[in-house]
């Protein structure tokens, strides 16, 4: 079961109208190594990794969703007052026909999210690498999204999502630790 | 509109005595996004410490942090949705009359 | 300080490059690569602090600052 907060868990500021900056969050929203991609590998692991890192997945793919929300926040708000002028010539004409100022999960090159980006291979030591290169991957998606925006509010904002996959590769290889470890206990002298 | 109506009735009526607070209209504003970030302080700190644990679990200072903190939050909580409204649905917030979950802003208004 | 996080390379650079060459180019190797398995009580951030910077130890800390300057000159590594 999950409860849901009203409240973000970092604040978003966005200082400037910036569609061209929304397009390029959806890398985040709905790209192959977003938010959502995340919190989706991170949950669907749980059902085969060994019980001590269970709680760990289960907390970091948590926590994946309300950055999901702080893309989400970014998004909506590079984008709720934009008009169609202003959005076709950010290279969001196209979701416009469709959408209007709804956002799809989808890249920035408008390819949709797909189930192939969440990786679940039943082997935890694989897997777990796995995460910490979605991690790492993430963090550098961060990493080019601050280069492009000279909003210090919006940097403000991705600044604390890229410290976020920093931690979560440093659990997930904790995590591999703790597995590897496991055989110690099982020694008897 | 046609909420606060309702609402403004209520409370001249006196039906809804005690269950209009005046600063629940201040939601959003800058105090509200200041009480807020206390608040977003002690959760970000609960988030660290927990996945810290998930991979520490005999860490005893860290257990007392997680625990101090926790108990902490519950009361700023308890104080911030008195002012504000309840943060949480499905029965892990109070709500004054009338429901207050479904009032604006939600976190991506603010 | 942060400073130490980031790493250089020098690229092969042709006389058939058409765009004038990056000598030195740059990327960042955050602090969690040379911490195998966090140690306990490692100094913590102020909780003021540690939600601006994203984490509670300062020793997990890798801050990024972006390549576009204020000017919308992008400086490059």
């Amino acid at each position: 079961m999950w409860i849901y907060e009203k409240k973000l868990q970092y604040p978003v500021k966005v200082s400037k109208c910036d569609p061209r900056m929304a397009r390029y969050l959806l890398e985040q929203y709905g790209g192959a190594d977003g938010e959502l991609s995340a919190a989706l590998r991170y949950l669907n692991q749980r059902y085969a990794i060994p019980d001590k890192v269970i709680g760990l997945l289960t907390d970091i793919g948590t926590e994946e969703f309300a950055h999901l929300e702080m893309i989400a926040t970014m998004i909506y708000k590079l984008t709720k007052d934009a008009n169609v002028e202003q959005l076709e010539a950010a290279g969001l004409g196209a979701n416009y026909a469709g959408h209007d100022h709804a956002f799809i999960y989808r890249d920035p090159e408008g390819f949709p999210w797909t189930a192939a980006y969440i990786q679940a291979k039943g082997d935890p030591i694989a897997d777990l690498y796995e995460d910490i290169a979605a991690e790492e991957k993430a963090r550098a998606t961060y990493q080019w999204l601050i280069d492009m925006t000279d909003d210090v509010d919006l940097q403000d904002g991705l600044k604390f999502l890229r410290e976020r996959e920093i931690i979560h590769s440093m659990r997930f290889k904790e995590a591999v630790e703790i597995l590897k470890a496991d055989r110690e206990h099982k020694k008897v002298y | 509109m046609a909420d606060n109506e309702v609402r403004e009735d209520l409370a001249d009526s006196g039906k809804a005595e005690g269950t209009v607070n005046p600063e629940e209209r201040a939601r959003g504003d800058e105090i509200y996004r200041r009480e807020l970030m206390e608040l977003q302080k002690v959760d970000f700190a609960l988030v660290e410490l927990n996945l810290y644990l998930d991979t520490h679990p005999a860490d005893m200072q860290a257990v007392q942090q997680y625990n101090q903190l926790a108990q902490r939050r519950l009361q700023m909580c308890a104080a911030f949705e008195l002012k504000y409204g309840p943060l949480m649905h499905f029965g892990h917030s109070y709500t004054r009359y009338p429901w207050q979950w479904i009032e604006t802003p939600w976190p991506w208004q603010v | 300080m942060y400073d130490a996080q980031w790493r250089e390379w020098r690229p092969y650079v042709s006389h058939c490059d058409p765009c004038p060459p990056v000598r030195v180019k740059r990327y960042i190797v955050p602090p969690n690569q040379y911490i195998p398995y966090q140690p306990m009580n490692l100094p913590q951030f102020s909780l003021d602090e540690a939600l601006f910077r994203g984490t509670l130890w300062p020793a997990l800390y890798s801050p990024y600052p972006s390549r576009r300057s204020p000017k919308g000159v992008t400086v490059n590594g």
